[in-house]
């Protein structure tokens, strides 16, 4: 469990980082927090010629929350995320679901963009970043461009970023008024990859009506979904919603596959226990912000 | 015995070394010794067409490349078979390096050293062995079908028959007022110790003298293996454990190919090498254990008292048999556990399987046996309607009933004659513990809240300590430091404050002053090794009896110089004193060296030893015919038979029926080692135990595939409950003195892990109300069992008298 020969790179500037990458062309690999790649190369189950350390990089540790979104750079730990609380204050999403990702150790080393490039279906971030409508800004020797989740997602372990390029930043837009989340796993063992998570989003009119109801799920696809509930609940009171149901349904949208650790029929039964648990905690804090903001 | 310390929970004094970075593990030695890497079988069966090594030629840093044709003399015979028994008609063992043909993944075929790891790895990589693929025998079932064979010469895949009866068992299960039958299975688990296996070899070419060092349970016996395959005399080669992180069994077993090659490599190339295991090599070339089949039949009367038992085991042993059929033979022998069975017949099928080897994990064989009888008890209390803990009472071993002959034969070849126990008392205390009789209110009160609750319970007997043999040395110096050794080894059991704390207490010393050293053949080089809840048991009577010898020597020199009789000598404190009569005492040092007479002095102490320092006795020589120089002794321990702890655990599980989640939310363990040399040590060998049995009960197995694969060889696929999954442990203590040894002691160390898996099921078939016929279960299996038509299941309620 040692890896295979590479050669090690650590720039200070972007463009150094990507004339690196250009010049070892698709041998390079871009390494940040390591906690997902370092293990691959330990195994052999991965090889690359070179590896681009980007933690000398500048300014790729800042959270930046705003009116409309969070902003979490390249090198932001999840630790760090996880206590932000400016970042919680705007998108309540994002510490409730790094407090799921693995353990303070690893949570203090793995790094949430890092997380997102990674692709893993399993991961906490990707699902929130596609729950939350978000994207990611992407150096190439191009240029700087904006892809959005669903352009970004390819496969398990796969995204549309190819070719020399750093992934700088992700960007969470803020949750909409009278809206509430939660996020909730199910997972083997405390801080395992869940064997299946729920994000949820639920919006109310100012009657308290749920208007929208929204649901991201972990480990039960190939690449993040996100899934519109609206139907089972829109309409309803938050207090007599068939949160139920919007589980029900849910557990007939998604294709989950069976692994080791559950199968497809069992992962399926979570979504819609885990959905209907989430939707009426959102359900409530929707209410909540709704009543608040009166 | 003045300095009390027998039964106090000192703290364990090896901690402050160990937790903080203090240790000396195998991969803390030899920072510049060259490093040993394996190419490892892909294939579960398969033969070994061509070995290729030219592309590993040119690796800067290669040093040496073996297969098995390098392999001279004994070194290409088999591993040997290391507990023979006449039942084991077909033993199997691998050699150190593959010859023909792999018998599971992970199989050693090519030994690379290089100058480190990195580059032996690389070097490895790059070697190119083909393989002719043979069919794959993967579980029990399919070795019993033995459609295929694992070895060609045994068709039917059985390595050995084993057969206990005390009585003919098909009369008395046709005069049986009520027989059932049934099926059950168990699922391999492993011991994984945190460090892995690891061995460092230095060759001494001025000495022609080989030193190892291993992570080992048995430094004694792996040296005589060495001098044994690589020819040399048994003092040209040292073998010493260093602190080792863990074994659990798995490090019993030797020698491990690793154990002769790498000493093999640093003779031949003269220079220090190194091999530190990871942990996808143990997963896949260590050794595994626990899977079984077991058919049970039982017959009982109408009060639910077992009138005969029979049972059929298909034990899965992998690929070869090295460590014999001890397991086969412990869970036959064990499975009886508390009760009174009047007929009891046991066959257990060894079978071989493409897969790692089975060889002692904590528990070796008992959880399997406890799973068996205790699953039995359950299914006649239901058929009874009687309360499961009733039950157990109407068959318990009574109080007037010992020392009690199960008429059986252990695994040290002596019958299973129980010497002490109150096996009543241990379950009394478990119902107080659990509060059992009032379970009903908790169950409703957890229904209100929409959760299932039940609860379940398992008793057990442990034969520990079993012989042949250990032994102890306990040297006083000058200085006043005692010197104890024993040769069995220490995996973090808290050897150096126990054994410390058995020969402070025996001498009269402070306990600062004992220094323990285990598992060096060099201080001491006869042992058997540490495994079956043993090394309290033996070394702990060895070395108490060793300090018994230098306190009857220190008494005896002091009594000349004191001008007194040694029976009215006592020592406390390092002290030797006339009783009651203060200042007439001489320090224990003073007498060690007044034992050794001396012509030269080389220090201040050293002078009143020497032959002008004062009067002598002109009539005698210096060292009387039959003494010896020097206030040490050595003695050894040597049991008639093992002694039989006991136990009694319950378990209490919440099961969320929105996602079948399982928490064991309370564990409680009434437990008898017989008398307790340190209680917090023998606590924490039960938590130890008891997160082990949850492991093996919710979370742990190896998912072989239909291939031979191992699919989960990572922690992250192998589930080992963390510190978040094992529930709080209460535990009260109950303590029979053994008969059997001076100190009147049982062994602690596999206790814990045994009913695990049969109290949980119980708990969690109490809770569901279906019937578990297979461990461990999983959340998705559970949701799976619920759906199915399996059995649905009613206890009685807890506390309800038939």
């Amino acid at each position: 469990m040692k890896p295979a020969p590479f050669a090690y790179a650590d720039p200070t500037t972007v463009e150094e980082a990507l004339d690196v990458l250009t010049a070892e062309g698709e041998g390079a690999k871009v390494l940040a927090g390591g906690q997902s790649l370092l293990p691959l190369l330990s195994m052999r189950l991965a090889a690359p010629t070179t590896l681009v350390d980007i933690n000398r990089l500048p300014g790729l540790d800042r959270i930046e929350a705003g009116p409309n979104g969070v902003r979490v750079g390249a090198l932001v730990r999840h630790a760090a995320l996880l206590a932000s609380a400016e970042a919680a204050a705007v998108q309540p999403l994002l510490g409730r679901a790094t407090a799921n990702v693995a353990h303070p150790a690893i949570r203090n080393r793995g790094t949430t963009v890092g997380s997102i490039a990674h692709a893993d279906p399993s991961g906490e971030m990707t699902s929130v970043l596609a729950l939350t409508d978000g994207s990611v800004t992407v150096a190439t020797p191009g240029g700087r461009s904006t892809i959005g989740w669903r352009d970004l997602f390819v496969g398990p372990l796969e995204t549309s970023v190819h070719g020399p390029a750093v992934v700088l930043d992700a960007f969470f837009p803020a949750l909409p008024a009278r809206s509430g989340t939660a996020f909730a796993e199910v997972a083997r063992r405390k801080g395992d990859y869940a064997v299946c998570g729920a994000g949820v989003v639920v919006t109310v009119d100012d009657d308290l009506r749920v208007t929208a109801a929204r649901a991201a799920y972990l480990s039960v696809g190939l690449v993040p979904e996100v899934h519109d509930l609206s139907g089972a609940v829109a309409g309803k009171p938050v207090d007599s919603a068939d949160w139920a149901a919007a589980g029900a349904l849910a557990s007939g949208l998604v294709d989950p596959d069976g692994d080791l650790h559950a199968s497809a029929d069992y992962r399926r039964l979570l979504v819609a226990t885990l959905t209907e648990r989430t939707l009426a905690d959102a359900g409530a804090e929707a209410v909540a912000r709704a009543l608040e903001a009166s | 015995m003045t300095t009390k310390l027998f039964g106090e929970p000192v703290r364990r004094r090896e901690d402050a070394r160990l937790i903080t970075g203090q240790g000396r593990y195998l991969d803390d030695i030899g920072a510049d010794a060259y490093a040993a890497a394996f190419v490892r079988s892909p294939y579960a069966h398969a033969r070994v067409v061509d070995i290729d090594v030219t592309g590993a030629l040119d690796v800067e840093g290669l040093l040496a490349i073996y297969t098995y044709e390098d392999l001279t003399g004994p070194l290409a015979e088999p591993l040997p078979v290391l507990i023979p028994h006449p039942q084991l008609t077909h033993p199997r063992t691998g050699y150190p390096l593959a010859k023909d043909v792999v018998q599971h993944v992970g199989e050693a075929v090519v030994m690379v050293v290089a100058t480190d790891r990195y580059v032996a790895e690389d070097a490895a990589a790059l070697i190119a062995v083909s393989y002719e693929e043979l069919p794959v025998v993967v579980g029990v079932d399919a070795a019993r079908a033995a459609t295929h064979a694992v070895h060609d010469d045994v068709p039917d895949n059985v390595a050995a028959r084993h057969h206990q009866e005390t009585g003919d068992v098909e009369p008395a299960l046709a005069a049986s007022t009520h027989t059932i039958s049934f099926t059950q299975y168990v699922e391999r688990s492993a011991s994984m110790p945190m460090e892995g296996k690891g061995v460092h070899a230095r060759w001494d070419a001025d000495d022609q003298a080989l030193r190892v060092y291993t992570s080992t349970q048995a430094s004694t016996s792996v040296r005589a293996a060495i001098a044994a395959k690589l020819q040399l005399s048994l003092e040209k080669v040292e073998v010493i454990a260093p602190d080792v992180g863990g074994g659990f069994g798995v490090k019993i077993v030797h020698p491990w190919p690793e154990e002769l090659l790498v000493p093999m490599a640093a003779r031949l190339l003269g220079h220090e090498v190194k091999w530190t295991e990871d942990r996808r090599e143990h997963f896949i070339s260590s050794a595994h254990e626990r899977q079984q089949r077991q058919e049970i039949t039982v017959g009982y009367d109408e009060d639910g008292r077992i009138t005969a038992l029979d049972v059929h085991i298909w034990h899965d042993n992998g690929a070869y048999t090295p460590y014999g059929i001890i397991i086969p033979i412990v869970t036959a022998t064990q499975l009886v556990g508390p009760y009174a069975i009047p007929v009891y017949r046991v066959r257990v099928d060894s079978v071989f399987t493409n897969t790692v080897i089975v060889t002692p994990y904590r528990g070796a064989g008992r959880p399997q046996g406890c799973f068996a009888m205790e699953r039995t008890m359950d299914r006649i209390a239901q058929e009874r309607g009687l309360d499961r803990a009733e039950v157990r009472m109407r068959n318990l071993i009574q109080g007037d009933q010992f020392p009690y002959d199960q008429h059986l034969t252990f695994q040290d070849g002596r019958p299973v004659i129980y010497d002490s126990g109150d096996y009543p008392g241990l379950m009394a205390k478990l119902k107080a513990l659990v509060d059992w009789d009032s379970f009903a209110e908790r169950r409703a009160e957890a229904t209100a809240r929409g959760r299932m609750l039940g609860i379940g319970m398992a008793m057990y007997v442990e034969g520990t300590g079993p012989g042949p043999y250990e032994g102890g040395h306990v040297q006083v110096l000058g200085s006043g430091k005692v010197l104890v050794s024993t040769g069995l080894t220490s995996q973090g059991q808290g050897h150096e404050t126990v054994f410390a704390q058995l020969v402070a207490s025996e001498l009269g010393v402070p306990m600062e002053d004992v220094e323990v050293t285990t598992g060096d053949t060099r201080r001491f080089g006869y042992a058997v090794g540490t495994f079956a809840s043993r090394a309290a048991v033996m070394s702990g009577n060895a070395v108490a009896l060793a300090a018994r010898g230098v306190r009857e020597k220190a008494l005896r020199i002091a009594a000349e110089v004191l001008e007194a009789s040694p029976e009215d000598l006592e020592i406390d404190e390092g002290l030797v004193q006339v009783k009651g009569v203060p200042g007439a005492s001489i320090p224990l040092r003073t007498v060690a060296v007044l034992s050794n007479p001396l012509r030269y002095a080389f220090d201040e102490a050293a002078k009143q030893a020497t032959q002008f320092a004062g009067p002598g006795d002109d009539s005698k020589p210096p060292v009387a015919v039959g003494d010896a120089p020097g206030l040490e002794h050595t003695d050894y321990y040597s049991p008639i038979r093992s002694t039989f702890a006991s136990g009694a655990h319950a378990a209490v599980v919440e099961i969320d029926p929105s996602t079948w989640e399982i928490d064991v939310v309370q564990y409680a363990v009434v437990h008898d080692c017989g008398n307790v040399v340190n209680p917090m040590i023998v606590e924490g060998q039960v938590h130890g135990g008891v997160a082990q049995g949850v492991g093996g009960a919710l979370y742990e197995r190896m998912a072989y595939d239909s291939d031979g694969q191992l699919q989960n060889a990572s922690f992250m696929d192998f589930l080992m409950p963390y510190a978040s999954e094992v529930p709080p442990v209460v535990i009260d203590h109950q303590e029979t003195a053994s008969p059997l040894n001076p100190l009147g002691i049982k062994g602690a160390g596999e206790a814990g892990v045994i009913p695990g898996s049969a109290a949980i099921a119980s708990a969690i078939e109490d809770a569901v109300g279906r019937r578990i016929a297979t461990m461990p279960i999983s959340p998705t299996e559970l949701y799976d069992l619920v759906r199915s038509s399996a059995d649905p299941v009613t206890n009685s309620q807890t506390g309800a008298m038939a």
